[in-house]
């Protein structure tokens, strides 16, 4: 019988996936946004995963909400990117540096 | 018995292709497992009687989003940048983190608090009950004014990303609507007396 | 016929003059001149209809007493905002609206053109409000909100042509003068609530006799004092710095910088009353203290002759009339301290007509002279503005106190009330000061109107083709106020015998004043009338030494013309002396203002610029501040994976936290 640990477990997976991800990747900004959309994956997993454990449907309301809100931030990441790409030639994360301090 | 067994197949693949995603080089093949795990996840999300949020997961992510990231690539020609090897510099510390963190998290998952013996397991709840009616009825009562948020908060997204990347290139011709309309008759017509 | 007066009445007296107060002071901008004036005026004239009303229903017995709602309760601290109308209410009021209605309709000419003049309108309506709430209130702390507001508005008043430097001076002095009253007054409220436990008047006086049975002492500082005397006295310095008393007088001649209908309606009819009238509604509590009345005595004593003195001089025709409110103030005190509150009041109301008529007269020839208003540059006016000049001779006879006119019947009570009292040397000097200043009064008020009005013409020659007779609308107050300056004397002491007497012959104040038999100087004046045995001094001696006032003026103003300029030679440092108003100011200037002003620059130099600024400021936390900034700032490295990093660092304390909690 598949317990609710069980899927705790593979989103656990995920988000340490993501998380490494993010450490690792130095190419571009896109896989960074990619690798917050794993992290928010494996959120939703374990949303869904609750929600059926206790019988709520809330989680399953909120897993939208979260849908909803990646969805913006990727079209307003992108967009960025896009205005950012046609500046500077570049999208690599390491010449994203202009609030350095 | 078939239950554990997709579940394993799921989970198996969604790790798989989550790993896929990180550690391959072309950012396009990045994607393309991305979309192999959103497609796990949705299977996993099947088992868990959620199919109304399994069915947008693959509809707004798959056939929104991830295209719309391929598109990007695509435009921005990431891939004929030169490849920066992957640097190992910051790997010993992300990694630990990361792996401390997935131990903590399965310590916690597994330490009992959330076996079936403390919460009931509830079981499938079978064909009678439609999940997306269930949502639609909360969603749109209890729920209603975080949907008009959420709603809001798309619209804002939409014209955010029109601001960033739209720009007016010098030798294209545009329509101007408002000056169209505030011109009047003296901007245009001269009356101008000709001596016969 | 004792019935309680209509509660909607008595709250529309004073909230027509708020709304249209706030109505034009809100919208003016957008309101044209003939609707600003329109609006406030009609509802003066409302307000002062309607105090009639009133009045006359309290002639029949009626009264009325009620709170409407609580303002504020701070633990046993109750506010209530409510009404009193007695027979002291009743004659404030109507002489409050009725001058106000007058000085309104006055100001539509006198104003004319002005770019603040819906302002103008929203100030004097805002202060009828204001006076009238001071008036009816039932407790002390609506009297102090009252208080307050006509300070406020005269204020903004004297200040009102906020481009002239002196005006802004005027109004400042006469904002901190009255501060240090309000202060003292602030206290004597305090000092009510801290013995008796509440502010309204009725449980106050119903209290007070018990309370000094009681014998309550006040020891500060080792320094012991009747606690009902420290009471009197604190509220009596908010009266002084109000009615502009001596030393406190001293921003009320300022207060001329204002518009002329603003002396005339604040400074000389109703606002500097004020103080007057609370010494009268308080009598219940100052007829219980010797110490007090002899305070109130002798100050307006000193303040009735002192400024009768100065106005001698002055040279400034609204000057010479602000100080005789100074000292007519001054009278109105000595008539409360000798007893005689009724007496006071009595003088209060005639003295509000004729003032305001003086006052208003005199900025009628200022209108006509442009804007000029030193006497000496003025002369012969009386061929050019015959209305002018007649109400002005009604308003100065009545002033000097000449039978029939309205000033007779009050002043020379005062007079005869301060001859009778038993106060020992207090009581001989302020009759002294009182009967003297009877004489400097009926000069100086010629003086004036003789080198305004006649004399040798003295006008300017490009200004004399402007010199005329002003419009009807500030004519007509003129002769309203006229009327009240012939009649209103005759009319209080014979038809309403004003200044009763005693407990025993009821007159119009009835019970709303207090007065201890055997301080009663009417009670004694009557029997003394009944035995004979008044002096022909006491009964003539203020005509006489008015008319020969009036006299003295006749002859060095139009017979003998160049005799002022040999006395003045001959008086020398006397009349240098009066010429700067007795050096108050120098000494006000040097007792307090410049050693404020060293303070301040020390205060100012060395503790804000040299230790705040330099020493704290940008000693220690400035620097600290950047050189920490220096050293945080590179935490910003403006990597997103560095943000990122710490984000996850974030998590993963978070959770270990959580788990080891668990």
């Amino acid at each position: 019988m598949i317990g609710l640990s069980d899927y705790l477990i593979v989103a656990a997976c995920l988000f340490s996936l993501g998380v490494i991800g993010l450490f690792l990747n130095r190419r571009n900004v896109i896989t960074i946004l990619m690798c917050i959309e794993l992290i928010l994956l494996a959120v939703n997993l374990n949303f869904v995963a609750f929600s059926h454990y206790l019988n709520d449907l809330a989680g399953q309301i909120f897993v939208f909400f979260v849908l909803t809100v990646a969805a913006s931030e990727v079209a307003v990441g992108l967009a960025i990117l896009v205005a950012f790409y046609r500046t500077r030639r570049s999208i690599d994360v390491d010449d994203i540096n202009t609030l350095q301090g | 018995m078939l239950e554990a067994g997709f579940f394993y197949l799921f989970a198996g693949l969604a790790v798989l292709s989550g790993a896929g995603v990180v550690l391959v080089r072309n950012t396009m093949y990045s994607v393309l497992w991305l979309i192999f795990c959103f497609f796990n996840s949705a299977g996993l999300f099947f088992l868990l009687d959620a199919e109304f949020i399994g069915i947008v997961l693959i509809l707004i992510y798959v056939g929104a989003v991830m295209v719309l990231f391929m598109f990007v690539i695509m435009m921005l020609e990431v891939n004929r940048e030169k490849y920066k090897e992957m640097s190992l510099q910051y790997l010993p510390a992300g990694a630990m983190i990361a792996i401390i963190l997935l131990i903590e998290f399965i310590g916690a998952s597994a330490s009992g608090v959330f076996n079936t013996e403390t919460i009931a397991a509830v079981g499938h709840l079978g064909k009678d009950v439609n999940n997306t009616v269930e949502i639609g009825k909360i969603l749109y009562t209890q729920y209603l004014l975080g949907f008009e948020i959420a709603a809001i908060i798309l619209l804002v997204a939409l014209v955010g990303a029109i601001v960033l990347t739209l720009r007016t290139r010098k030798d294209a011709k545009y329509q101007n609507m408002t000056k169209q309309v505030k011109t009047r008759r003296e901007d245009r017509v001269r009356k101008v007396r000709l001596e016969s | 016929m004792q019935e309680v007066l209509n509660t909607t009445e008595l709250l529309a007296i004073p909230a027509l003059p708020l709304i249209a107060a706030l109505i034009v002071g809100l919208f003016g901008w957008a309101l044209k001149e003939t609707l600003s004036h329109t609006i406030t005026t009609a509802s003066v004239i409302a307000s002062a209809a309607l105090s009639i009303h009133v009045f006359t229903q309290v002639l029949d017995g009626s009264s009325y007493y009620g709170n409407f709602w609580e303002w504020m309760i701070s633990g046993s601290f109750k506010v209530p905002v409510g009404m009193m109308i007695d027979q002291l209410t009743a004659i404030m009021m109507i002489t409050v609206t009725i001058v106000s209605a007058c000085v309104h309709i006055y100001t539509i000419g006198y104003m004319h053109g002005d770019p603040g003049y819906s302002r103008f309108f929203a100030y004097i309506s805002g202060f009828t409000f204001s006076m009238l709430v001071l008036v009816m209130g039932n407790n002390f702390f609506t009297l102090f909100f009252g208080w307050e507001a006509v300070g406020l508005v005269s204020y903004l008043l004297i200040g009102f042509w906020f481009k002239r430097e002196s005006a802004n001076f005027a109004s400042l002095k006469a904002f901190i003068v009255n501060r240090v009253g309000d202060f003292g007054f602030a206290v004597g409220i305090l000092a009510i609530w801290y013995y008796f436990g509440t502010i309204d008047y009725r449980e106050v006086f119903d209290h007070v006799e018990t309370f000094v049975a009681q014998g309550h002492m006040l020891s500060f500082m080792g320094w012991q004092m009747d606690a009902i005397t420290f009471i009197c006295l604190a509220l009596f310095v908010g009266a002084m710095g109000k009615s502009g008393q001596v030393p406190l007088h001293v921003w009320l001649p300022d207060s001329m910088e204002g518009p002329t209908p603003i002396s005339a309606l604040i400074h000389a009819a109703t606002m500097v009353t004020a103080g007057v009238f609370m010494v009268a509604r308080c009598s219940p509590m100052f007829e219980f203290s010797e110490t007090a009345l002899a305070a109130v005595t002798l100050v307006g004593a000193i303040t009735a002759w002192m400024c009768a003195t100065i106005g001698l001089v002055q040279n400034d025709i609204k000057r010479v009339i602000a100080y005789s409110t100074c000292s007519q103030l001054g009278y109105m005190f000595v008539a409360c301290g000798v007893s005689a509150y009724s007496v006071g009041i009595f003088h209060l109301m005639t003295h509000a007509y004729f003032k305001a008529l003086l006052f208003l007269a005199a900025g009628s020839v200022i209108h006509a002279v442009m804007a000029e208003q030193d006497i000496r540059k003025m002369g012969q006016l009386r061929k050019y503005m015959p209305v002018t000049y007649i109400t002005m001779l009604i308003a100065a006879l009545a002033l000097s106190g000449i039978p029939p006119f309205a000033g007779y019947w009050s002043k020379d009570l005062i007079i005869e009330a301060a001859a009778v009292t038993e106060m020992g040397w207090i009581g001989q000097f302020a009759y002294f000061a009182v009967l003297s200043g009877v004489f400097m009064t009926a000069f100086y008020t010629f003086r004036m109107f003789f080198l305004t009005f006649h004399n040798s013409d003295r006008v300017p020659e490009e200004i004399k083709p402007h010199v005329h007779e002003s419009p009807w609308v500030i004519t007509l107050p003129l002769c309203i106020l006229a009327v009240g300056a012939l009649a209103a004397g005759y009319w209080g002491a014979n038809v309403l015998h004003m200044p009763g007497v005693g407990n025993e012959v009821q007159g119009f104040f009835g019970t709303s004043i207090f007065v201890l038999e055997v301080h009663d100087p009417l009670l004694r004046l009557e029997e003394m009338e009944h035995a004979g045995s008044i002096g022909l001094m006491i009964e003539f001696g203020p005509l006489m030494l008015a008319l020969s006032g009036i006299g003295l003026a006749v002859l060095m103003y139009l017979r003998k013309t160049s005799m002022p300029k040999s006395l003045a030679k001959a008086a020398g440092p006397l009349y240098t002396f009066l010429l700067n108003k007795w050096y108050w100011d120098e000494l006000y200037a040097k007792v307090f203002m410049r050693p404020a002003q060293c303070l301040g620059n020390w205060l100012w130099q060395k503790a804000d610029l040299a230790m705040i600024d330099r020493g704290i400021l940008h000693g220690m936390i400035v620097d600290s501040v950047a050189s920490g900034a220096l050293r945080f700032r590179a935490m910003q490295t403006g990597m997103v994976y560095h943000y990122a990093y710490v984000m996850v660092i974030g998590v993963f304390g978070l959770l270990t936290w959580l788990l080891l909690k668990a």
